[in-house]
């Protein structure tokens, strides 16, 4: 009840802005009878529409996991983003290990095997990139390459 | 016949080696995407798009191989169902219902088999319809303009939200945010930015492919760490492997029955290969009566669903290749191969380039008999292969994504934009929110709004032109018709859950 509550108020307050930006579109001279603004002006008041419904008659609450395991899939996020920022800098190899290894410890919270996995995800998919599918990948930090 | 001279030009293209080694490889990854809980055809596929395009293949190539995937998911996927009673993918959910009851009975060797060749049977159904239907349906595409266009966007995504999902207004939402996020970006007609929040990088819209991966994908893992694995419970152990004749013989009248709904299910833009599968178990099972003793590991329990789901996912292919709007989950994400490799769907694919419509079809003649080999004497090794533990596939899954993803474009934006859309699509999946009209959404919403305005510009901005021929007024009708019916049937279909495909 509530999440669909709460997500719906969201959605349309999303929706609502969405709208407004889109009065801002700007347009040129030389537009056609519609523009460019009137399309995502309709899908954004259908969008508002819906999100109300939600908030009117939402469905029965789905069943959230525990606050431990909400708290697995955040680090899972952040391991994930800083995964995103230290792809390019770091290389391939380093960043892989750590994130595979992270994010086989939260699916099965045992030390050694997520190691294992980290480590042999990375090489095994460094190997299968870069020789079977031949995808420009860079191991190493530029700077250990010389 | 014209059919047959295409058809021999398509062999013409698919029997090339190299073709060839493409379709086999594909039915041979497919089967594994499928088996793997976890990875279905419409994320396996989603994962394998980014990584065909850095290897640089070629159009036909690149569909020929990813459409052998996509049939090869959908093979596999009655593996998992039927041994560890966890559907492989969601189309075979359906054959959980009795392929797992009967494996317990002994019978994991003759159901595998049994599904084996429900499958193939399905498939080459579809395939052949696909074969006949399509250039007719081509040919009727060739009246649609603008208007018309803008109606049967309109029908995908309303029979989208009334059949794939439980809630009207929620389906609806899931279409509003993905047509809303495919606005973002460089406006086609004026040249000037929208609703990019001044980011450069939003400045060149956001990718499908990113979206695709990150809502079916990544989204994936998250589910996995909630679940923290639990799913892959052992299961039913598979002694010898031999071919159950007698069952065959005996549901070749079910084959059929569920090869015509599950195809029928397919076409329909909306439902799709889950709406398939379930669509001709229940018919199987009211046919069959309270003594047919379905849910309690009946062959014709497993041949039913493993048919139809199989005869939907060719069908699913029709409206795809000649309208463009795609049936389903998986097929929206074959569009988007197509958008990516720069090919146009719709009735001019198949005048222009014919090779690549026939070379495909051809394909999928050949992929399915590949795949019949494949699965009834080989079905052991990819038994071998399902043991993979959720711990090593899951992490393996994303790092795969993260890797396509970065390979197309090099930027992190992209990466975090995907990791967006894995927390988005874990939050919609929470709700019930179904994930594949915001896919469709980004897909189409570019393509609807472009429809609308030349619309709009043949009419000079009377509304009224959306309405001025029987075939848009048809279209129309269906939409609202499509959108409001499950509303009220909604009392006697009860749905299984997670059916989102």
């Amino acid at each position: 009840m509530a999440s669909d509550r709460i997500f719906g108020l969201v959605m349309a307050i999303v929706a609502l802005a969405y709208i407004a930006s889109a009065t801002q579109i700007q347009t040129s001279f030389l537009s056609d009878p519609v523009g460019p603004k009137t399309f995502p002006i309709i899908v954004g008041v259908v969008c508002a529409i819906s999100a109300i419904f939600m908030v009117l008659k939402p469905d029965p609450e789905p069943d959230w996991p525990t606050l431990r395991t909400f708290g697995a899939i955040i680090i899972a996020v952040l391991v994930l983003i800083a995964y995103a920022y230290a792809l390019k800098p770091l290389g391939f190899l380093l960043p892989t290990t750590v994130a595979a290894g992270v994010l086989s410890f939260q699916i099965s919270p045992k030390t050694k095997t997520a190691i294992l996995s980290g480590l042999g995800l990375s090489i095994g998919l460094f190997l299968i990139f870069k020789y079977a599918l031949d995808l420009g990948l860079v191991p190493f930090p530029k700077s250990w390459m010389g | 016949m014209e059919v047959f001279t295409n058809l021999a030009m398509g062999f013409a293209v698919a029997l090339t080696p190299y073709t060839l080694m493409l379709a086999v490889v594909g039915c041979f990854i497919g089967t594994i995407i499928g088996a793997l809980p976890g990875l279905g055809p419409s994320n396996g596929v989603a994962i394998l798009i980014p990584i065909t395009f850095s290897m640089g293949l070629d159009a036909t190539s690149s569909l020929v191989l990813m459409t052998a995937v996509y049939y090869g998911a959908m093979y596999g996927g009655r593996i998992s169902s039927i041994l560890l009673n966890i559907p492989g993918d969601e189309p075979a959910l359906m054959t959980t219902l009795d392929g797992y009851p009967m494996a317990k009975a002994g019978r994991a060797g003759d159901a595998l088999v049994l599904s084996g060749f429900a499958s193939f049977y399905g498939a080459m159904f579809a395939t052949l319809g696909l074969m006949f239907l399509a250039p007719m349906l081509a040919r009727v595409a060739y009246v649609f303009g603008p208007a018309e266009y803008f109606a049967l966007y309109l029908l995908a995504f309303t029979t989208l939200g009334g059949m794939a999902s439980n809630n009207q207004a929620k389906s609806a939402l899931a279409a509003c945010l993905g047509i809303g996020i495919a606005m973002i970006g460089v406006d086609n007609s004026s040249g000037l930015p929208r609703l990019t929040g001044g980011n450069l990088h939003l400045y060149d819209g956001v990718d499908f492919l990113v979206a695709i991966v990150g809502l079916f994908a990544v989204a994936e893992v998250f589910f996995f760490i909630e679940s923290h694995g639990k799913n892959s419970s052992m299961g039913v152990k598979l002694d010898k492997v031999r071919i159950p004749w007698k069952d065959i013989y005996d549901t070749r009248w079910t084959m059929f029955r569920s090869s015509i709904v599950g195809f029928i299910a397919g076409i329909l833009p909306g439902a799709g290969a889950s709406l398939g599968s379930f669509m001709s178990y229940m018919s199987e099972k009211s046919i069959a009566g309270k003594d047919g003793g379905f849910g309690t590991g009946v062959p014709k329990g497993v041949a039913a669903p493993e048919a139809g789901n199989n005869a939907a996912a060719g069908g699913a292919l029709i409206p795809m290749l000649t309208l463009g709007v795609p049936g389903s989950g998986t097929t929206a994400v074959l569009l988007a191969l197509l958008m990516t490799l720069n090919i146009t769907p719709g009735p001019t694919l198949f005048t222009e380039r014919p090779e690549l419509v026939w070379g495909l079809i051809a394909s999928l003649l050949i992929a399915n008999i590949v795949l019949l080999l494949m699965n009834v004497p080989m079905v052991k090794i990819f038994v071998k292969i399902l043991m993979v533990p959720p711990w090593i596939l899951l992490p393996g899954v994303t790092m795969i994504s993260f890797v396509g993803i970065y390979s197309l474009s090099g930027s992190y934006f992209d990466l975090l934009l995907m990791i967006a859309f894995g927390a988005l699509g874990y939050v919609l999946r929470k709700l019930d929110i179904p994930t594949v009209p915001v896919i469709l959404g980004i897909l189409l919403g570019g393509h609807m709004e472009d429809a609308l305005r030349r619309a709009m510009v043949i009419s000079d901005g009377d509304f009224m032109y959306l309405l001025s021929s029987p075939i848009t007024i048809g279209l129309w009708i269906a939409a609202i018709a499509g959108f409001i019916a499950p509303m009220f049937l909604r009392k006697f279909l009860k749905k299984p859950q997670r059916v989102t495909d």
